[in-house]
Parts: structure tokens; sequence; C-alpha cells
């Protein structure tokens, strides 16, 4: 079983949801990667998504774009980044890592070389923003081959046909986009996520996280309640730039505290 | 694939390995929503009779083809002749596509239109259909090509359009796009992205592609009128490369035809600083579309330099790599300084005064000139005029204002 399909077993038993937070690798120096990894998994993060930097991020808002530009200022590479996760991997075994980005950097890395070395690595799953289910068949599969989790995107705009696709390719864990526009936008409509998730959940036959738009405890508790995981990216990105220097892994951990908090509260009441 | 029987893309929007729709999942049904609107468009006569009375009548379509004698026997060897896209309503051949893509939001019910802009040309272009058909306009344009063309923005601005300025990235053309992107993807409900070129994901290469493909289409007639016979090669500069799809694509059959696209090498290929993605680029995805692409090793997308804002663009639409790749068309390069030449030249011996991109094409022509026979016909696309580059060029002679 891979570490994804372990880890929603494992919660699932305990009624309890996945947390996922994003940050982007290298960001806001490639020394404070590790530590923010580990201060996620110590605020109580089941899953980190990890960004890849790219110079092009158009699914994203201005806050992750800065993040992205900040690390690219450092030369992050995707290389780079696989062996930030190979060292945290030196000291935790168990926490998935799936990693987040734009394809190009995958490409100009060849994709068998990178299933190769992320699976090295220890990297459970890949989400390529711009890799939607038309475009990579070839990809998915050389990825499953690897034993890494091809993760997709479902949107509110998505029609069922997209859930089949999705279906068939992906593995791991759906992640639903919770409203129309890009990373760290407006705010959730948890009412229209409420009504979708069931029938998604039902098509695609796996589990289904809700992100875009989460920003706070309350925000995340609604949506544990209905979906089975929750992605924080944006807010996350925020505390480390306002955080005074030195405290951003601190103050990292503290903020999911309350998030994961509220989440169990919602789903174990 | 046999060129006589040419029917790329496919119906994914693929050219062979490029094209493609490589963008998020919250933009595909937007996607697809376009397409179906422009697949009933193009099979509905009564939109395409309105394409062609706003071409002839707004537009001011057929533009003629020019044939410049005085700088031909000047150059001393092929015979040069000119599509004069510049002639058009806004002064090049953007409005073409941006008339085609306006009708289209207008049956698709959407008020709002977006556009990205580098130098400003298709930001005007696209302000001026909005106008012209009623609709609120938002053009994203990078702050450091704000600061550098101020006229265009002040134009958008007198056509009612809001312009905004884009603070990311290295602030010029690709990061508007990104923005215009973001925008679109936010607002898809009421808005229609009108994209300037042949590139982003399907259907725009193909979209951008058939609605400037009436530049082709005319010279074929215009070319047997004047001359004779067909040219022996079509030449046209290549940036995102909408003016060189419109002329080389009813050409693409023609084999006897040589087309030649010209990218913009800038201070030069071995400087770094130039934007010929086909002839220096590699493989990879941006903007919607697998294509040649301007990246370093690890794959991020790399400033570009030329003095040519409209040239300015580390892709390519995906037709050319396709073309590039099956040995159809050539593709060369032109430096800076030699395309200001030929600027110059035109000016002075044709009384032509040419956009810099354009000028691109027309010194390649005048590179290729001299070393061919008297009776060979070189058919130029001169895509645009060029008040716009006042600026540019007087800057680079030491003048200012």
């Amino acid at each position: 079983m891979s570490r994804i399909a372990a880890k929603f077993a494992e919660l699932k038993s305990q009624q309890r949801k996945a947390l996922i937070p994003f940050i982007t690798a290298g960001d806001p120096e490639p020394g404070q990667t590790l530590p923010l990894m580990r201060a996620l998994v110590d605020g109580g993060a089941d899953i980190i998504e990890l960004g890849v930097p790219f110079s092009d991020p158009m699914a994203d808002g201005p806050t992750i774009q800065r993040a992205s530009e900040r690390a690219l200022a450092y030369g992050i590479s995707l290389k780079i980044v696989m062996g930030m996760v190979r060292e945290f991997r030196k000291g935790d075994a168990t926490t998935p890592v799936v990693l987040m980005g734009y394809a190009n950097p995958v490409e100009a890395y060849g994709v068998e070389a990178f299933a190769a070395d992320a699976a090295a690595a220890g990297v459970d799953g890949v989400l390529i923003v711009d890799y939607p289910p038309e475009e990579c068949g070839e990809f998915s599969r050389v990825m499953k081959a690897a034993g890494i989790d091809p993760i997709f995107l479902l949107a509110p705009t998505s029609v069922e046909s997209r859930f089949t696709d999705v279906a068939q390719l992906g593995s791991g864990y759906i992640y639903y986009v919770s409203l129309k526009g890009v990373t760290g936008a407006a705010t959730i409509d948890t009412d229209e996520v409420a009504q979708r998730i069931p029938s998604i959940r039902a098509k695609v036959g796996m589990p289904v996280g809700v992100g875009f738009g989460i920003r706070d405890a309350a925000s995340a508790a609604r949506i544990a309640r209905v979906a089975d995981a929750v992605v924080i990216g944006s807010k996350i990105i925020e505390t480390i730039e306002q955080a005074p220097a030195g405290t951003a892994a601190e103050r990292v951990t503290a903020f999911l505290r309350q998030v994961r908090t509220a989440m169990d509260k919602e789903t174990r009441s | 694939m046999p060129v006589d029987q040419y029917n790329l893309p496919d119906d994914r929007g693929h050219f062979g390995q490029f094209g493609g729709i490589f963008v998020a999942e919250t933009l595909i049904p937007a996607l697809a929503e376009l397409k179906a609107a422009y697949e009933a468009a193009q099979n509905d006569p009564e939109f395409r009779a309105e394409f062609e009375y706003e071409l002839a009548h707004y537009v001011g379509r057929p533009s003629p083809i020019y044939h410049a004698k005085r700088w031909s026997n000047l150059l001393g060897g092929a015979q040069i002749y000119l599509k004069r896209e510049d002639l058009n309503h806004t002064g090049a051949h953007k409005i073409n596509n941006c008339i085609g893509q306006a009708m289209l939001a207008r049956r698709m019910s959407k008020p709002r239109v977006i556009a990205e802009t580098g130098a400003g040309q298709h930001g005007v272009a696209t302000a001026t259909v909005a106008a012209r058909y009623g609709m609120e306009c938002v053009v994203y344009m990078g702050s450091e090509d704000v600061k550098r063309q101020a006229a265009n923005v002040y134009r958008m601005k007198l056509l009612g359009a809001t312009v905004i300025p884009v603070e990311s990235g290295s602030k010029t053309l690709k990061d508007a796009l990104n923005e215009a992107m973001r925008d679109w993807v936010t607002n898809v409900g009421n808005t229609f992205y009108i994209i300037g070129t042949v590139a982003g994901p399907h259907p725009y290469p193909m979209m951008v592609r058939d609605f400037q493909s009436v530049i082709g289409r005319e010279c074929i007639p215009q070319m047997s009128a004047l001359a004779g016979r067909q040219p022996d090669q079509v030449i046209a500069c290549v940036g995102g490369g909408s003016n060189a799809m419109g002329i080389f694509y009813d050409y693409i059959p023609h084999t006897e035809v040589k087309l030649v696209g010209v990218e913009a090498a800038g201070h030069g290929i071995d400087s770094g600083k130039h934007a010929a993605s086909l002839t220096a680029g590699r493989p990879g995805v941006l903007h919607g579309n697998r294509t040649y692409l301007l990246q370093d090793a690890n794959g991020q997308i790399i400033e570009t330099h030329s003095i040519s804002a409209g040239l300015d663009y580390p892709g390519v639409g995906p037709e050319h790599a396709w073309l590039k790749d099956s040995g159809r068309a050539e593709y060369v390069t032109v430096t800076d300084d030699e395309a200001l030449a030929a600027f110059h030249d035109l000016c002075r011996y044709e009384g032509i005064i040419p956009a810099l991109e354009s000028s691109h094409a027309l010194a390649y022509a005048a590179r290729l000139a001299p070393t061919l026979a008297k009776d060979t016909i070189l058919l130029v696309s001169l895509s645009g005029r060029g008040d716009k580059d006042m600026h540019t060029v007087a800057e680079k002679s030491g003048i200012q204002f």
C-alpha cells in the first residue's frame, strides 16, 4: 500500500480527515524548507504538498507566485526539490509528500528520469497543474509504474465525464478546487462543496481533498465535515511571509494546530 | 502527412507533438465552450458573411500587394512584393483576429473581453473592437511595457479600455498573459479572452490562424493578377506567429512556394539576448500548449530580448513548431541592427514606414534578394506600420523628442 493510501486508511479508522498544507520548496530561502516541512508535521499535517517553483505559475494567485519567485531567486530546481524530499525522508518515513508544480520543469528533466528519481527520493504523489487528463495518459502510466500517485484536479465547472477521466488516470486522492479562480483568491463556498463532494467521491472511488479559499480553522472544519482532506496553501505562505525572522516554523505549527483541533472536533463529534 | 492534404490540428488541437490543451482543470470547461461556439460559428453562413463585411468595410480589406520596384532594383536581385497589412484599420494585421473573436464573444453573450498586450498593438486592436461592439474591455500589460508604450496605453484608454499594469515576474508580455489567464479563470462566466497570437490552448492557435488566414487567401489571386504567378518565397516575421500563419496557411499546399519565418535574433543568437524560440529553443509546455520555448536547463522560461516588442516572447505558435519539424517552413533570424537597417531603407526608398516586427521580414528579404535572379519573387508580409516605433527608432539614433 502506498504511503498516501495508508494515511487515508489510518485517518478513516480514527474518524479524522487529512490536513494537507502546501509550501513552496525553497521559500523563503532553501535552508528553511526542511524545518518548515517538519513544522507542518508538528502542527498536524497528514500529507505535505511541496510546490516546485516555476517562472510562469499561471494557475496560482499572487501569494504563491511570490513564493515561487523567492525560491527561483535561489535557483531552486526540480532536482534540488527532490533532494529536499530525500533529506526529509531521513527523519520521517511515514508522512506522504506530493510534489505540485507545472509541466515544463518536469519535461525538461525528462518524465522517465523524473519518475525514477522522485520515487527514489521518497516522493509519493505528483500534481502537475497544467496536465489535464487529455494530455497526460503516458505521464500517468509512467508515474504509476514508479509507484507514484498521479493526482488530478476537479473544479466546480467540471462536467461528469471528467470524473471518469480522472478516476482512470489518477490515484491517491482527487484535489477538488473549491472555487473559480486562482489559488488564494476568495473565500470558499462551503455549501457548494458539500453538495458536490458526495457525487464526486462516488464517481472517482478515491478520497477527495478540497482546496483553494480555505483560510482559517472555521472554514477548514466546515470542509472537513464533507471532504476527505483539507488543503491549505496561500494562507500558510502568508504566515511564512509575515513571520518575524526565525519564527516562521513555529508560526506555521501554531496555525496548523488550530486548524487540526477544529477539524478533529468537527469530525469526531 | 502530405502537405497537400494538410488538415491540422486534430480534434484535440495537436499539430503532431505540438499544441494541445495544457491548462488547469478550471479552464477546461471554458475552452470546451469556446471550441463548440467557434465550430458553430464557422458553420454559420451569417457569421461568415458578417466577418467578411467587417473586414471589407471596417478594416478596409483586401489589403493590396505592392511591388517594391525601387528597393528591389537597388538591392539588385529578386523582386520584392509587400502584402500591405500596415494599411488596415489600426495599422496592423491584429485587427483581423480581434474582429473575429469579438463577434464570437457577442455570439456567446459574453459582455466583457480581456486581452494581454506587449507593445500595445493587440491591446489597441482589442480596445478598438470592444468599442465597436459595445463591450467592456480590460487589457493586461506588463508595467515595464506600460512605461515604454505610453502612447498606446493612452490610445487604449481613449477607446474606453481599462489598462491594468502587471507587476509580477519580468513585468512584460508573458506576465501580462499569465495575469489575463487568471482573470479569465476567475470571471469565465461573463468574460471572453481575446488572445492575439496563434498560441495558447486549443482552439486558440487554430482559431486565430483561421481569422488571420484571410491574408494568404487574398495573396493567391492578387499575385496571379499582379505577377502572373505565385511567389517563390513567402517571408514573414514570427514572434507568436500570427501574421506568418495568416499568410502561410493557404500556401501550405503550394509546395513550390517556400515559406520562411523570421525570428528576432536581438543582439545575436550567441549573445543569449534574443527571442528566437524556434531557432534556439527546445520543446516544452507553456501558456496552454506544447511548442518550442526559450528555457534554461531546469525548464524555467527565460527572459527574451528584441528591439521589437511584438516579437519579444519566449514561445511560438505550435503550428510553426510543426511546420519547422516537418520541413514545410524554414525559420531564420535577423538581429536588431539588421531590422533597423531595413526599417530605414523602406522609409527612404519606398516611402513606407514599417513596424519593427515587419522590418525583420524585410531585412531577411534584403539579405536574400541580391543572391537571387531578377525574376525571382519574394512576397513579404508587411504586417504593420511603424508609427508606434518612432520612439524606439529615434532613441537608437540618439534623438529625443
